[in-house]
């Protein structure tokens, strides 16, 4: 049975994702009231995998959590702490309670996060995770053993528009599609002249695209991300306007930006839809989605 | 030339490994540890001083020509008595002259160096880590570099989403191995084989520990 989050992506809507971030340790009232707040706003809500390699609540502890709460959630699963016996059996787990959306990620190293020391593991890679997801699909692991029960996904991974060198990405955006990706979020877009030429790309393949939305929230945070974040650039005239917000108006200002651009790629149906990213702002994504006109 | 590449251990985790040994013995390597200037003859004699001054007695200091070789024991031997009165021998070749040493000789080695890669000088003391022995070779579809070694994740289906402007996401100094491989195949006109999905690696090409029997002639 297709994942409601599937049927939303195959009915030509608009599509509206989000995130919750686990927590760090189990006191779990923030996650439930940002999943509450959300469950009936977006189409599916994802659920991050130790982001930043910052040791959190698992994934899989949060997509239960917002299936729970009745929410649709994407399990993001990175290979960056798991060999393919765990991610394997972490699928099966997913998928026998309900969780039938993952989003197949190579994951950030361990040294950019809170556990520098950690063994990475990287057993698999992005692509290949997809191939195991549809492997399980068809009744047999990746030694090729019968399962006793398979599992079923709407699986799909990320590609970066805005990397330099492009093509190389693009290769990999091309073989994650041929191993199993049916939708593919980005990494945050901001300069949507950009963004057209990449669609113009990515309309090819048959894949859903979501794109990424980050909420800026400081014009600080802005040029903290064109030096520090890969394939991030947030256009000057961009870093200007937050700049030009009355004191105390920035996240606003960034909530408006935001709001304009779902509006755009919405109204000149440049993709299929938009993954929110409001990092630690979770709570003002329906306003983000009220500045789009979407509700 | 292939080379073990080494750093000195922090002075206080050396001080703390020979704690409670007085008498010390110091070893260098005229190899590997003198070409990255960690374990030659001036590193040997800067080492004891410092040692001295933290109160050890140094009972002797050698340079052999190769730690790692097996006549190391050979040539220390003329240092006996002195290596006998010391409580440890402190050996700043890297870990393969560390163990030729302590698999030698009945008394406690301690290593001055951390080994950190098996590597190749590319430029004047500039070295390279490009490969990491792992049994499986995949050079042969990389345009001959290896992504198992160069790729800070050892990915084998193209890069990963943290590479910026041909740098690797954990340090600005270190190449993106998967844009070098893009440069290169792109050059020989072959990036169809960077376009084929590869299957999982296979982890274990040869289990740790390697081991190696030549068969019988």
């Amino acid at each position: 049975m297709p994942s409601a989050f599937k049927k939303a992506l195959d009915s030509k809507k608009f599509v509206v994702t989000s995130e919750v971030a686990p927590s760090k340790g189990t006191n779990l009232e923030k996650m439930v009231h940002h999943i509450e707040l959300l469950k009936d706003k977006v189409d599916a809500m994802n659920v991050t995998d130790h982001q930043s390699s910052v040791m959190r609540f698992p994934s899989l502890g949060g997509a239960l959590l917002v299936k729970e709460h009745g929410g649709e959630p994407i399990l993001q699963m990175t290979c960056r702490d798991r060999n393919r016996l765990a991610l394997q059996a972490d699928l099966m787990l997913a998928s026998s309670r309900g969780i039938n959306n993952v989003l197949c990620l190579t994951g950030d190293s361990v040294m950019l996060g809170d556990h520098r020391e950690a063994k990475a593991v990287f057993d698999l890679d992005s692509s290949q995770l997809l191939e195991a997801v549809r492997t399980l699909e068809r009744g047999k692991d990746m030694s090729g053993n019968e399962l006793d029960g398979d599992v079923n996904f709407c699986a799909g991974a990320i590609v970066t528009p805005e990397a330099n060198p492009i093509e190389p990405q693009l290769i990999k955006f091309e073989k994650k599609i041929e191993a199993g990706a049916e939708f593919i979020q980005t990494q945050a877009v901001y300069d949507m002249d950009n963004f057209k030429e990449f669609m113009d790309y990515a309309s090819r393949f048959d894949v859903k695209i979501l794109a990424g939305i980050i909420l800026l929230t400081s014009a600080g945070m802005a040029r903290f991300m064109n030096k520090n974040v890969a394939g991030v650039m947030v256009p000057q005239a961009l870093i200007d306007e937050m700049a030009s917000a009355p004191k105390g108006g920035a996240l606003k200002k960034g909530i408006e930006i935001a709001g304009r651009m779902i509006a755009q790629i919405k109204e000149e149906g440049i993709c299929d839809g938009v993954h929110i990213m409001a990092i630690g702002k979770e709570e003002v994504v329906p306003d983000i989605m009220a500045a789009a006109g979407l509700v | 030339m292939i080379r073990s590449i080494t750093q000195q251990k922090p002075m206080e985790e050396i001080e703390h490994l020979l704690e409670g040994m007085d008498r010390i013995f110091v070893i260098g390597c005229g190899t590997c540890t003198t070409l990255t200037r960690t374990g030659g003859v001036e590193q040997v004699a800067e080492m004891s001083e410092k040692l001295s001054s933290k109160g050890k007695v140094i009972t002797g200091t050698t340079v052999v020509p190769v730690a790692c070789d097996n006549l190391t024991s050979d040539i220390l031997s003329e240092f006996g008595p002195r290596m006998n009165q010391a409580d440890a021998l402190l050996v700043m070749s890297c870990a393969f002259g560390v163990q030729t040493i302590a698999s030698q000789l009945c008394q406690m080695v301690v290593p001055a160096q951390n080994t950190m890669f098996i590597g190749k000088e590319n430029a004047a003391g500039r070295f390279s880590e490009i490969c990491t022995q792992c049994g499986t070779c995949v050079i042969g579809e990389t345009g001959g570099i290896c992504p198992v070694t160069a790729c800070h994740k050892g990915l084998v289906n193209g890069p990963c989403g943290g590479t910026n402007n041909g740098k690797c996401e954990i340090d600005d100094n270190k190449d993106c191995a998967w844009t070098m491989i893009y440069n290169r195949l792109k050059e020989l006109d072959r990036l169809d084989i960077m376009r084929t999905y590869k299957k999982p690696r296979n982890q274990l090409g040869e289990p740790k520990p390697g081991s190696f029997q030549l068969p019988p002639d």
